[in-house]
């Protein structure tokens, strides 16, 4: 499985380390219900791990979004910009959020796995 | 379970709400539902559309007993209470000797000799214990922690109630009475805080489950979160109490103005005599002497400006901060309130939010910004 998931409840499918698929998880799109706003980082811009990249809004709060990994945005998804709600209908699939382009792939090594994360967020 | 979690207080309506699926949080002291399954989106347009049942048991709820109560209770508050006539309702804010906002409320004259009055969950033991000491002597103040309180407001909610309480759809807004409820007695007004058509009812606690259970049974009625409730609110231009309304704020500067009829200012027969008249009235003689006001603002972007936004002007100096603030369901727009300098908040003024330091063009716009549906006869 090459699906990650951090701590801020984001997931990282880094198939393809070049453009590796970030989005929030199916326990945060919960938490923050009905999402009507995202906002995207800058297609070329670099961040380290653990940065905002980004901030998504449901009616009743804001949430930050946060660079599993250190690198470069190489895409943004532009459907989620014009229908935020994918966030919330798929968060796992068309709701992605950014492709990055990972500058430490041992960075990985320190996310967790599926099983990991579902025991860490139903302890959140 | 946490401290914090197991501190909370519960309503009537506490094991319904689980029951039916909320997401509870804190809220005021209490454990109260912030969404139903259906989500917030969907609860807001629901209660626009058909009739949403809001359970809001965490408000206080006292009454005001004694030939001497409405001129008691009137030396607390800006606001006309001894002309208030028998079955009607009004706005009132209780104030503190600067004129500083402590909290706004709800009151209904049942007779010459009584009032009932609903206060913020969130400053009900301060308010009754501020009534109590500045006017327990000329008046019974009597708390009523045993009455649950619902609120079903929406196009519909005349409809679906009346088919259980014959006669509820012939009062206007802000009137009242009791009513047999399907064989519940409940006391009703024709009000709410949705901008909506709609009823508040106080039930006993014992029977506040068989009413809600009532109530939903009706087609139109879905159960709907505090979320709904505060972007509803928000829509129809209504203040919440602290957020948009603290202490430090005047009636003037919240822009409540409306709420002080002529007879308590000055030149009126019982002008002043009230916490902070001095302050107020000269606020009100003297609207220049205003430091900042009250506005709506809509952004011309579709990105949520929130509360504690700063505002600029167009040359980048801040003028005032936002109070509430979200992405209006009903306009699909985002809708803010704002305390600006007096010279900006003069509607079609543009300024600037300042979202996450992005500069987020805004306009003052009226409110409320979804237009109210009051039943007015």
């Amino acid at each position: 499985m090459t699906i990650k998931f951090s701590r801020d409840h984001e997931w990282i499918n880094c198939a393809d380390t070049n453009a590796a698929i970030v989005g929030i998880t199916v326990h945060a799109q919960d938490a923050l219900g009905d999402v009507v706003f995202v906002d995207l980082p800058e297609v070329g811009a670099s961040f380290n791990q653990g940065d905002v990249a980004g901030v998504v809004e449901s009616v009743k709060a804001a949430a930050d979004v946060f660079m599993p990994v250190t690198g470069e945005i190489v895409e943004v998804n532009e459907a989620l910009r014009n229908d935020p709600s994918l966030a919330n209908s798929d968060p796992l699939n068309s709701g992605w959020f950014f492709k990055v382009k990972l500058s430490d792939v041992a960075q990985l090594d320190a996310l967790l796995d599926e099983t990991a994360y579902n025991d860490f967020a139903a302890n959140a | 379970m946490s401290a914090t979690a197991s501190a909370l207080l519960t309503t009537p309506l506490n094991a319904l709400h689980i029951e039916l699926g909320a997401r509870m949080v804190p809220f005021a002291g209490y454990s109260m539902p912030v969404q139903y399954p259906q989500g917030l989106m969907d609860e807001h347009k629901h209660t626009r559309t058909a009739a949403g049942l809001f359970d809001v048991s965490h408000m206080g709820q006292l009454r005001l007993i004694g030939p001497d109560a409405a001129a008691a209770f009137e030396t607390l508050v800006p606001v006309d209470v001894i002309d208030l006539a028998i079955g009607k309702q009004r706005y009132g804010l209780l104030l503190n000797d600067e004129g500083g906002i402590v909290d706004d409320l709800m009151f209904f004259r049942v007779s010459e000799q009584e009032l009932f009055v609903i206060v913020n969950g969130a400053c009900k033991v301060a308010d009754i214990a501020l009534i109590t000491e500045r006017i327990g002597q000329r008046c019974q103040v009597l708390p009523l922690p045993d009455q649950a309180l619902l609120a079903l407001q929406g196009p519909q909610a005349a409809t679906a109630l009346a088919r259980l309480a014959p006669g509820v759809d012939q009062l206007v807004f802000m009137t009242g009475g009791d009513f047999d409820v399907d064989g519940i007695d409940c006391f009703i007004t024709r009000s709410g805080y949705t901008g909506e058509d709609g009823f508040e009812i106080s039930v006993a606690a014992h029977d506040a489950e068989a009413l809600a259970r009532k109530l939903l049974a009706q087609p139109e009625v879905q159960p709907i979160g505090l979320g709904a409730r505060n972007s509803l609110r928000l829509e129809a231009g209504l203040c919440l109490y602290g957020s948009d309304l603290d202490a430090t704020t005047t009636p003037p500067e919240a822009g409540l103005n409306w709420a002080i009829q002529k007879v308590r200012r000055t030149g009126g027969a019982r002008a002043g005599g009230f916490p902070g008249a001095d302050k107020v009235l000269g606020q009100i003689d003297n609207p220049a002497s205003l430091s900042r006001k009250r506005v709506g603002l809509i952004a011309k972007e579709r990105i949520p400006v929130r509360e504690q936004v700063e505002i600029r002007n167009l040359d980048g100096q801040v003028v005032g901060v936002t109070t509430s603030g979200l992405l209006a369901p009903t306009i699909d727009q985002p809708i803010a309130m704002a305390y600006v300098e007096p010279a900006l908040a003069a509607i079609g003024t543009q300024l600037h939010a300042m979202v996450r330091s992005k500069a987020v063009p805004v306009e003052v716009a009226a409110m409320p910004f979804v237009p109210p549906r009051y039943f007015r006869g």
